[in-house]
């Protein structure tokens, strides 16, 4: 089975602001992308699942074609930053996207 | 050949690390007609806003600034910083403003103007604006500002469009320093001032505000070069070794954004949904396309800081494979002591347990396979330091306390490198992500130049 962390060029999470985190898969050819985007794999559901948020929390998913990407943004629990937030600019929420099976 | 403006940025956060003084000096030797760049973002977290601090150190502060400085000064072109010194708030502008002169004076430069603007909103100001019925609008599912929240904000900025800028460009200054301002506003002003289509001049501001973020490969605070013309952006790396493509232009769009295609700043919104993205050379992408759609009236986005208290941290260690399957069980321990010493009380207690789920909390997926050891990092705030030591310090070794019913070890259920807590920076959070109308964009960003030198 192939991973996510194997076919994309970056994945990476920032904050968008003090309430959001944003989450991009960006792929190194149309192939990749297509592959990833087709499959099914990463959607608002499947997101929200592998997180274990609500999928109401999702507030944008986008393919996004002109980067090869695939975008989307959680609406955090707390602002960044209020005490007990373990990360302030919400660089390290993509790790379990690496793990992500690809069919 | 039509007439085109060339803005160099050598920093996306000036000030948070060093510039790259290679990049940069490249940069300058393309006669660029503006050096630009923010230096400031909430990316850092409510603290520094409200207790109106910078997180950058002086030294890089003044390190970028006299890069940007001399530079500007020996071309004869506008220098331009937004959101001095992270939070953009009026003392971080007026730090900028002085080390601008000192800096001047160190190096004997020719007589110049500085131009500042302030950003800082007064509550009673919002207040009143609040009791006429202009409300101050939630962002990303948060409700309307109420009093309560208002009461418990100690400092609120509000972001600025181009007009400041402009304003500060038509009174002469030759250097700029910014209150907060959106990013892409403070490179828009003197394309807009100058004639350049709108559309184009925001886009220029956004593909350029992260300096070399829009450049592969990946490597931060190098200069990049961006050219608009009547028809077209232009963006180039200056660094040697890397290159701005369709990729990583395009990619840029989206960096902290909640979405690709719409960026929102006082006046209207800049719409890349339609954005063509061409390799024009080795280094260089060429954008056409975008669109900005004038809002009916400004409204600006504001931020805000309260304290929440004063601040202790403790560290906690745990080897011991059962206590760390109880972790919960030995935090709910301290809790309650805590809980008995302090009873209904004004104070929190945190608990961040990492190697567990420290970082992503409850998201995490992995949270049910801990580590061999486990680091719990414990924050206990209240009003007073006396009290918030005391709350971390029994948040914390209360843990060592805790007593599990199977446990073989019964001399102590934790491991401390440190026998202490220590104060840490006071606890605030954000307050307000929100919006309000505005009449007069530059009501609420006071302009002044002073000839320096």
């Amino acid at each position: 089975m192939t991973k996510l962390s194997d076919i994309a060029k970056t994945i990476r999470s920032k904050n968008a602001g003090t309430d959001k985190i944003t989450f991009d898969v960006i792929f190194p050819d149309a192939a990749a992308y297509e592959r990833v985007k087709g499959s099914g794999v990463m959607t608002r559901e499947s997101m929200a699942a592998l997180y274990r948020i609500d999928p109401a929390r999702i507030t944008d998913f986008v393919a996004f074609d002109p980067a090869l990407a695939i975008k989307f943004t959680v609406l955090r629990e707390r602002p960044s930053g209020s005490p007990g937030d373990g990360d302030i600019f919400g660089a390290q929420q993509y790790a379990p996207l690496l793990e992500l099976d690809v069919p | 050949m039509s007439r085109s403006m060339k803005m160099i940025c050598p920093n996306g956060h000036l000030g948070f690390a060093p510039t790259r003084e290679g990049s940069f000096a490249l940069g300058v030797e393309t006669n660029p007609d503006i050096i630009a760049a923010d230096s400031g973002s909430d990316d850092v977290g409510p603290v520094p806003l409200g207790s109106d601090t910078s997180t950058s150190p002086l030294a890089w502060q003044t390190h970028d600034l006299e890069l940007m400085l001399l530079a500007s000064r020996a071309r004869g072109v506008p220098m331009i910083i937004g959101s001095a010194g992270d939070t953009g708030s009026n003392s971080r502008v007026d730090l900028y403003v002085r080390i601008i002169r000192e800096l001047a004076a160190k190096h004997r430069l020719k007589p110049f103007k500085v131009g500042w603007f302030h950003s800082e909103i007064d509550r009673d100001w919002l207040r009143a604006k609040m009791r006429r019925g202009d409300a101050v609008t939630g962002l990303d599912a948060r409700p309307d500002l109420d009093d309560a929240e208002l009461d418990a904000t100690d400092r609120i900025v509000a972001l600025a469009g181009v007009h400041p800028y402009i304003r500060l460009l038509d009174m002469g200054a030759d250097v700029i320093i910014g209150g907060r301002s959106s990013d892409a506003a403070l490179f828009a002003a003197p394309a807009i001032r100058a004639g350049y289509p709108e559309a184009l001049s925001y886009y220029l501001g956004k593909v350029l505000e992260c300096a070399s973020f829009c450049a592969e490969p990946y490597g931060g605070k190098e200069t990049v070069l961006g050219e608009i013309t009547d028809t077209e952006v232009r963006v180039t790396a200056m660094h040697p070794d890397q290159r701005c493509t369709v990729a990583s232009v395009a990619g840029h769009a989206m960096y902290e954004r909640s979405n690709p295609f719409y960026e929102y700043v006082a006046g209207g919104c800049l719409d890349m949904s339609e954005c063509r993205y061409e390799q024009i050379g080795p280094k260089t992408t060429r954008v056409t396309g975008p669109k900005f759609v004038p809002s009916d009236r400004i409204r600006v986005k504001l931020e805000g800081s309260g304290k929440i208290g004063e601040r202790f941290v403790g560290l906690v260690g745990i080897r011991d494979p059962y206590t760390i399957a109880n972790v919960d069980r030995v935090i709910g321990w301290a809790r309650e002591k805590a809980r008995e010493r302090f009873g209904n009380a004004d104070y929190e207690l945190h608990y961040n347990v990492y190697v567990r789920d420290g970082i992503m909390g409850a998201s995490d997926p992995d949270r049910d396979r801990p580590a061999h050891e486990l680091c719990v990092m414990v924050q206990g705030i209240a009003p007073t330091a006396e009290m918030a030591e005391e709350v971390c310090m029994t948040g914390t070794r209360q843990m060592f306390y805790a007593r599990l019913p199977d446990v073989k070890g019964t001399a102590g259920s934790v491991a401390f490198a440190l026998d202490e807590v220590m104060r840490a920076s006071p606890a605030y959070r954000w307050t307000l992500n929100h919006t309000v109308g505005i009449d007069d964009p530059l009501e609420v960003f006071p302009c002044r130049v002073e000839q320096v030198g």
